[in-house]
């Protein structure tokens, strides 16, 4: 073959190219990985049990046992721990507690504890509380906003940007998040559009970072991908979260989806915390647990202990008299320790 | 970071093969009646499923489920387009198999030692001789081979197992006539990064269109491993209906990947299964309440109560 000219090997196939070149194939299939998927190096996991956990488990969890759950997940490397809200009790009454508990936690240093502020008066309450990062909630769906906070999306940003301005002043980050970014339950199908207007706004306002939300974990990686695409022309990467949910048990492949995209902070539950309103006894937010053996898995690091948020699910599932929506969780229970992690 | 675009380089069509009344119930505590286990073969043929594996002729000795093979494979309505393969693991429960009206058997290697020592009291070499009988009967009889990998992501003994020993016994299986081989993940230990090192590993030695992936959610990893396994080109993918099965080596958790969960994202990634998901719920809810058990499919969870 060597003295046959380029031009003519050119017109000869493939198979017969591999006959005679046996090395050839294995060239081309390395080339082929290397093609593969980048994987960010780092993701920052956001704990979200205490609060979008909490918030939707029947039973009102005493103050003492947030305080604890939550002190249990600072010692675990979690960098970032959603602590509480500053709603109306009336409308969240699991919340009710949040000056106590804000109070009584005992903050480890690099760990963020955002609460979440859905207007003037909330955030008020907040910073005097003590609280050094806030977040708010945005829609992608004008009925889930109707229904869920009383306003269309419009309204909603107007009072975020009062929130927004007086955060700036106490120069106190805020999170955004948008909510039904793969689905409404009363709307159907969201546009991918919609979500990039909603994360644009609150981005633009002066969101640090934005936390796009599968609120009935409906979502599967193709429309992840479609949305994300659609975000990032005006966000970047850099600045965006994924929170899904795992009603449907797409969650992981959703979040895998998202970090070959190039986002690197994913928000997740301990235990999975929090059935979804919507889909009554069904599954809610994506584990933590489970998110992180899969990171781990990969190679990706979170400066996260999975054994010890495992305890710490252990601890919240007693206390809450319910099992773990963790399958990590349910595996590391009973396995004889075969597990290779 | 570059933004892949996610839907390139999936398959159009993904073929699902359906373990559920073989692999599920035989990892089930409850005896379920032949009756019971025909009715579901049965729904699942209606629901669009292409390959339902039905039934496996071992020893009732040690797999008392199945022993009423003979009974099942006799009463199930085979649907025309549908195959219906059985567990055969060596050259008499192949005979019987045949004898029963088998049109397809299938074959299970293990890439361990350890556990093919303990699961079929004999060496990965030594099993794959006993299955160059059967090959060889099953190519004089027509009868098309499907070969199993177990422990192709980890093993329960022997932890880590390296992606080129599964190439080895994929390739072996596959050059002694199997038609398709069946990587699964049997602890459900894997993650995308393992899965990956381990298809590219073992589609340097057999073409990846004769690859299937046959994941467990023992750890919740499954869809994101057949994710990936569908992005490196795998278009046939193995699960239980209702997420059937639990997993032997770490008891109270979740086994098979449960077919429904399959089946909705792949309709939602616009991947053509032939599939009715209705359907197939209609023959998980069968199946559980036949076995008194919850589903293990958020999917079938979550629309149950919509």
């Amino acid at each position: 073959m060597g003295n046959i000219p380029t031009t003519v090997k050119h017109c000869l196939s493939y198979e017969q190219l591999i006959r005679d070149y046996p090395w050839l194939k294995r060239l081309l299939l390395e080339e082929k990985s290397i093609a593969a998927h980048e994987y960010p190096e780092f993701v920052k996991v956001v704990e979200v049990g205490p609060r979008d956990g909490l918030q939707n488990e029947k039973e009102i969890v005493p103050t003492g046992v947030k305080i604890q759950l939550i002190d249990m997940l600072s010692g675990t490397g979690l960098p970032v721990i959603e602590a509480t809200s500053f709603v109306s009790s009336k409308w969240v009454p699991q919340m009710a507690d949040h000056t106590d508990v804000l109070k009584g936690i005992q903050r480890a240093p690099h760990v963020q504890y955002p609460v979440l502020t859905p207007n003037m008066h909330g955030f008020q309450d907040a910073v005097a509380a003590g609280a050094t990062e806030v977040a708010v909630f945005g829609s992608a769906s004008e009925t889930f906003s109707r229904k869920n906070i009383n306003c269309s999306i419009e309204e909603s940003m107007l009072r975020f940007e009062e929130v927004i301005s007086a955060a700036k002043e106490h120069q106190i980050p805020v999170r955004g998040y948008v909510s039904c970014a793969l689905g409404c339950p009363h709307e159907g199908y969201i546009e991918p559009s919609k979500v990039a207007e909603v994360a644009k706004r609150l981005y633009e306002m002066g969101c640090y970072e934005v936390s796009l939300g599968d609120t009935i974990g409906v979502g599967t990686p193709g429309s992840m991908a479609k949305m994300l695409r659609s975000v990032m022309e005006d966000v970047p990467s850099s600045a965006l979260a994924v929170h899904c949910h795992d009603t449907y048990g797409q969650a992981l492949a959703n979040i895998l989806i998202a970090l070959q995209m190039g986002v690197c902070v994913v928000d997740s539950a301990v235990a999975g915390l929090g059935g979804c309103p919507y889909a009554q006894g069904s599954s809610g937010n994506v584990s933590t647990e489970d998110v992180l053996y899969m990171l781990h898995g990969m190679g990706i690091e979170t400066g996260v202990d999975l054994a010890k948020v495992i305890e710490v699910g252990d601890f919240i599932c007693n206390a809450l008299c319910r099992k773990t929506n963790s399958r990590v969780a349910q595996a590391r229970g009973r396995t004889s320790g075969h597990a290779l992690l | 970071m570059c933004v892949c675009v996610a839907s390139k380089n999936l398959p159009e069509r993904v073929k699902i093969v359906e373990v559920g009344p073989r692999d599920g119930l035989q990892n089930e505590k409850t005896i379920v009646p032949a009756e019971t286990k025909i009715h579901l073969i049965d729904m699942l043929s209606d629901s669009g499923l292409p390959v339902i594996e039905a039934t496996s002729f071992v020893s009732p000795k040690w797999v008392p489920q199945m022993a009423d093979q003979v009974e099942v494979m006799k009463g199930i309505s085979r649907k025309p387009g549908v195959s219906y393969p059985v567990l055969t693991p060596n050259l008499k429960g192949f005979q019987a198999a045949v004898k029963a009206g088998a049109t397809e058997v299938a074959i299970f290697g293990a890439a361990s030692e350890l556990f093919s020592k303990k699961n079929i009291n004999c060496s990965v070499d030594e099993s794959l001789q006993r299955f160059e009988e059967v090959m060889k009967a099953a190519k004089e009889a027509n009868v098309p081979v499907r070969g199993y990998v177990s422990c192709v992501l980890g093993c329960p003994y022997e932890g880590k197992v390296a992606p080129g020993k599964v190439a080895h016994v994929a390739k072996r299986l596959y050059s002694m006539g199997c038609y398709e081989i069946s990587l699964g993940d049997t602890i459900g230990v894997g993650t995308p990064g393992g899965m990956t090192e381990m298809l590219e590993a073992v589609s340097r030695e057999v073409p990846v269109s004769a690859l299937a992936v046959h994941c467990h959610d023992t750890y919740g990893q499954a869809l994101a491993n057949i994710l990936i396994a569908l992005q490196m080109g795998i278009s046939v993918v193995d699960s239980s209906v209702a997420g059937l099965g639990g997993c032997p080596y770490a008891q109270g958790a979740s086994g098979n990947v449960a077919t429904e969960d399959v089946v909705y994202m792949m309709h939602g990634l616009g991947i053509h299964t032939g599939v009715d998901l209705s359907k197939l719920m209609d023959a998980g809810a069968f199946i559980c309440r036949s076995l008194n058990r919850k589903t293990n499919s958020k999917v079938a969870q979550a629309t149950c109560k919509l």
